[in-house]
């Protein structure tokens, strides 16, 4: 029987991203669907009617929502190229970084930047505490996952995609590779992997994209 | 320690912590139980086994931490492989229950509390409506994940019953304190047999707190809150 598989998403999110790397990782095929948030379509209302958010995977008709969620469905039903660990401590851990990741390294970044002056001085501190277990997680390590991409990379995969295109936007060095060596030489190794290269949003999109996303922050102070 | 040594570092108020017992339970684990009085202080042991969040519930397993309830949870359930499982095998069985249980953590508990925490009458039945909502969408799940039987998890318990129910105490809690009826008889039948089902459990009844325990906890937890003005 030919499996369905669909994937909602943005251009852009890169929730979307996570579950995009994944199923290369896989070498599953699938059909993309990309929606706009301001315009959302009737199959997205259907298959994810709680949140009403992307991505959502559709795999025989059945939605999967939530990319870790999505993420743990798609390394359970395809066994090979495993994305998480085998080990239970293991999984562990990398299920609470991922969560780790989400709920307190993004959110930090973020307010560097959206806020400026002083303001954005202050936030930098905590932005660059969570960086740093980051940095711990990498000793002995090319990837999070060990020897290669796995969940916790994959989870962490918007930071190597977005950090430099905020940094530039706002002109301030997070991850500087001398406090970061680990953490740099990360990003550019996810970057560059041949699964993760060719599966990115468009930088110059990118750019304009959050410059827009940063101007009514820029209003507030003015 | 022996490397094969639990400890469950929690308070007896939390529903987290719940979790994590009644999974142990679940697979007839034995584990000693250190209660933290986290309002107060944290033992230098808890900050050492969870230096990023400083928070309850953290299984150490012989030396090994493990922090984050659900985390927690998932961890019992694939080492005591053996004992009754607690999420699904179907893995779209799992995504469900997960979708779930993260809707419960990030949604619909903040609203539940900020049922009793927040100021103002708008705000507060603002809340009540959302944790409405959520339940009549978990009433909808019931159904489904169900399939005719007892619990989430079907003729057992499993992971989406024990993360919803270890907010029982706390919804009945706030049921007397604000007044107000979440999980109805009439508007959720489903749920509130459920309810009644799952706090009778053997894995749940004897860590379930007692109400008029939680009830004069909350009181305290209330003005503590609301007096140094924080959240």
């Amino acid at each position: 029987m030919a499996e369905e598989l669909k994937l909602f998403r943005t251009w852009s999110s890169p929730y979307g991203f996570r579950v995009v790397h994944g199923l290369k990782i896989k070498g599953l095929e699938y059909e993309t669907i990309l929606e706009d948030l301001t315009n959302k379509s009737a199959s997205l209302l259907e298959y994810n009617p709680t949140h009403k958010k992307v991505p959502v995977l559709v795999h025989n008709g059945k939605s999967i929502c939530e990319s870790l969620v999505i993420l743990e469905y798609i390394d359970e039903t395809w066994k090979h190229c495993p994305l998480l660990p085998q080990d239970p401590y293991d999984k562990a851990m990398a299920r609470f970084w991922a969560k780790f990741g989400d709920e307190k390294v993004l959110p930090s970044i973020w307010s560097v930047f959206i806020s400026q002056g002083k303001e954005q001085e202050e936030a930098v501190a905590p932005a660059v505490g969570n960086l740093k277990f980051l940095e711990e997680l990498l000793k002995g390590k090319k990837f999070f996952g060990g020897k290669t991409i796995g969940y916790l990379d994959l989870a962490f995969g918007l930071l190597a995609n977005l950090v430099n295109i905020l940094e530039e936007i706002v002109d301030l060095k997070l991850v500087d590779a001398e406090i970061f060596p680990l953490l740099s030489a990360w990003m550019n190794n996810f970057s560059t992997d041949p699964v993760i290269k060719d599966c990115w949003p468009p930088r110059d999109k990118m750019v304009e994209k959050f410059k827009a996303m940063r101007e009514p922050y820029l209003k507030k102070v003015a | 320690m022996a490397s094969n040594e639990m400890k469950l570092l929690g308070a007896w108020p939390s529903p987290f912590v719940l979790r994590a017992r009644i999974a142990l339970n679940i697979k007839s684990v034995e584990y000693e139980f250190m209660e933290e009085n986290v309002l107060v202080t944290k033992s230098d042991l808890l900050l050492k086994s969870n230096p990023v969040y400083k928070k309850i519930p953290v299984l150490i397993h012989g030396e090994r931490p493990i922090c984050e309830s659900l985390i927690i949870v998932q961890y019992v359930d694939e080492v005591w492989a053996s004992g009754p499982a607690i999420l699904p095998s179907d893995p779209y069985d799992r995504a469900v229950a997960r979708f779930w249980a993260v809707y419960l953590d990030d949604k619909w508990f903040p609203s539940l509390t900020a049922i009793l925490m927040s100021d103002g009458e708008e705000a507060k039945k603002t809340a009540l409506e959302q944790a409405i909502q959520g339940l009549d969408l978990l009433e909808e799940a019931f159904t489904k994940c169900s399939k005719g039987q007892n619990f989430f998890g079907g003729d057992k318990i499993g992971y989406l019953d024990i993360a919803l129910g270890s907010f029982l105490g706390w919804v009945r809690v706030i049921q007397i304190m604000a007044n107000v009826s979440l999980i109805d008889e009439s508007k959720t039948p489903n749920l509130f047999k459920w309810a009644q089902d799952f706090s009778g459990h053997d894995a749940v009844k004897d860590v379930l707190p007692e109400t008029d325990k939680l009830v004069e906890f909350s009181k305290f937890l209330v003005a503590k809150v609301k007096g140094s003005g924080t959240k």
